[in-house]
């Protein structure tokens, strides 16, 4: 009970830190600062989404941004047709969560790096289908978003009412994943992650239980892609392509897969480490900052295998 | 006219073979996508690229040169895989599967812009020591260059096959594959045969390199991810870890593009989506590729 207090306490005050972040960023003149936050809370929203197919359920998949882009596309075409912001973050969500369960009950039959390179597969096609539908989706020129100012009695800028949107999507993250993952359809995960066998013979419904995990996943791609056009007033197709899905799949692993204080810690790391070095490097450096990058990844997965910060119960699992 | 495109397609699917023979490879004994394969590729290039640049008096030219080339390029891109094996992917190899490929994805940026930043950021124009001329052959107009590239992918995979088949090495990589512990057991050294499966898989990706440079005539440091990319979805086409099942999905895949740009409206645009397609559709079929065994239940 103590240590469950300490905890919220604990999250009370890391929220509160967060929300008065943009505010102390313009105080001190830095407002780019509240721009590169709010791509890193966009990027802790799909690691989150992905975790629960990579983390607990430790299905592969390598073309998770594509649903970024369903989210961010359904959002900028919804707009287009003069329907209400909110009813535009709500469509994008139905929509991805939808594609995304048709796209598991075609493959989850698939197995490990098969599903990996099918998945990746989907990426390309769904990235070239939305370049190439030039009716649909105005190809590679990308589509003007709407205008949408939710929180303008807060504060006029809109990196910051972003960046707050952006805040409240990701404490809904992180508390639907601590909900689930505690709960009773959180174990069956794990236990089909650690042996799919062992798992079936327990009576647990192995594919339905996949496929949940594989769909919810898509929730969270789908409101960061609402997010992110209403936010950038702009989408291509060039936002989605395959590197991102790489960067999300770095982001979990580096992270620790289904830990969510791990896939915070990725995405603050891995997203905010290029801008970081941007702002601190000198001119003479500051091309060299994905090499670093590079590096960074390579070391840190060399010193941490099981990730920065791994989820006690794979910790648990691997010192036994 | 089909002909002509058929011919094309085969020099595209011979280029895509050698790379996916090197996923492949590594794939069969460790399980593991090596991401950083076509940066590797790359690297081949551009080592023969230097060598045709700063020693073009060593090796004359015409066939010796196309021979110094070919080994510099192939020698380095083996090396450079051997090394990152050593570093970056051993440490880790007992650790968990996705680890390696974190790994791997960090050594494939190092690479990429240590070649964009120490050597040129934009296209250098690659040397074709050969004389391009055009031979008519069943109706079809044949540069002496797509000879050249045919003959060269055809005689390495002749190699491979020879090695794996006929050489003690070649039989100690294939009881790797088979049961790597089990083989360790045997007396084989597994890090070893590891060492020499990335040396092999390298030289090949760097000979693809090679031979991408001379087809397209020049090189640039993100040469590697679209044919890298492509070979990998050849692979897994063919069923990953199954040699002659990465060069029939490397064929199979150059086929599929090249008859997509040439029958299909608009097919360029729609090339890349069609072979994805035709990549699922088998795996649902066949969910461990077309030659692929299928996979054992863990028990």
């Amino acid at each position: 009970m103590k240590k469950l207090l300490g905890s919220r306490w604990a999250l009370g005050a890391a929220l509160a830190a967060a929300a008065a972040f943009p505010f102390l960023a313009q105080a001190v003149e830095q407002p780019y600062l509240v721009r590169v936050a709010g791509v890193i809370g966009l990027f802790m929203i799909l690691g989150l989404g992905l975790n629960f197919t990579l983390g607990y359920a430790g299905l592969f998949d390598l073309g998770f941004i594509s649903f970024y882009a369903i989210g961010a596309y359904t959002t900028a075409i919804a707009m287009r047709a003069h329907v209400p912001a909110p009813l535009a973050i709500v469509l994008a969500v139905a929509i991805t969560l939808a594609m995304r369960a048709l796209l598991g009950l075609t493959i989850l039959r698939l197995r490990g790096d098969y599903l990996a390179v099918v998945t990746m597969g989907f990426g390309e096609i769904a990235r070239l289908v939305i370049n190439n539908l030039d009716s649909l989706t105005n190809g590679p020129k990308g589509m003007q978003v709407r205008p949408w100012r939710p929180l303008a009695c807060i504060s006029p800028d809109p990196n910051v009412q972003y960046y707050l949107l952006i805040l409240a999507g990701v404490s809904l993250a992180v508390v639907a994943s601590r909900r689930i993952e505690s709960s009773r359809v959180g174990r069956a995960w794990v236990a089909i992650r650690e042996d799919e066998v062992a798992a079936r013979l327990s009576g647990i419904p192995v594919r339905e239980y996949k496929l949940l995990a594989f769909t919810l996943s898509a929730a969270f791609a789908g409101l960061a892609g609402a997010l992110f056009a209403l936010w950038e007033q702009f989408v291509t197709p060039e936002s989605f392509v395959f590197w991102e899905s790489v960067l999300v799949v770095s982001i979990v692993v580096l992270g620790g897969m289904g830990s969510i204080a791990g896939v915070l810690l990725g995405a603050l790391i891995l997203v905010g480490l290029p801008p970081l070095m941007q702002w601190t490097l000198s001119a003479e450096w500051i091309n060299y900052r994905y090499l670093f990058f590079g590096l960074i990844l390579v070391l840190a997965t060399l010193f941490r295998p099981q990730g920065l910060l791994p989820s006690a119960r794979r910790e648990s699992e691997l010192s036994s | 006219m089909l002909a002509q495109q058929i011919l094309n397609a085969l020099t595209l699917g011979a280029i895509y073979s050698l790379i996916a023979l090197g996923y492949t490879l590594v794939y069969g004994i460790l399980a593991m996508i090596n991401f950083a394969h076509s940066e590797v590729l790359m690297l081949g290039a551009f080592t023969a690229l230097g060598l045709a640049t700063f020693a073009p008096a060593a090796f004359g030219s015409g066939p010796s040169a196309l021979a110094a080339m070919f080994v510099a390029g192939m020698a380095a891109a083996g090396l450079v895989n051997v090394v990152v094996e050593r570093f970056a992917y051993r440490p880790l190899r007992a650790v968990s599967r996705l680890a390696p490929l974190i790994s791997a994805i960090g050594v494939s940026i190092v690479l990429q812009n240590g070649v964009f930043l120490w050597i040129s950021t934009q296209s250098l124009s690659f040397p074709r020591p050969v004389v391009i001329g055009q031979i008519s052959l069943f109706g079809a107009s044949v540069s002496s260059l797509q000879l050249v590239i045919l003959g060269a992918a055809l005689g390495l995979m002749g190699l491979l096959h020879f090695f794996v088949e006929s050489t003690k090495m070649g039989k100690a990589m294939r009881a790797c594959a088979d049961d790597i512990s089990t083989a360790g057991l045997m007396g084989i050294d597994a890090d070893r045969v590891i060492a020499v499966t990335f040396f092999v898989g390298g030289a090949l990706g760097g000979a693809a390199g090679v031979l991408y440079g001379m087809n397209y005539g020049s090189i640039k440091y993100n040469l590697g991810f679209l044919p890298g990319a492509k070979a990998f979805t050849a692979a897994v086409l063919g069923g990953i870890g199954n040699i002659r099942g990465a060069v029939l999905g490397g064929f199979i895949l150059g086929l599929l593009e090249v008859l997509a740009c040439g029958y299909i409206p608009d097919g360029a645009q729609w090339r890349d989506v069609i072979a994805f397609t035709v990549l699922i559709v088998v795996l649902l079929v066949r969910p461990s590729g077309l030659l692929g065994e299928k996979m054992a239940e863990k028990v």
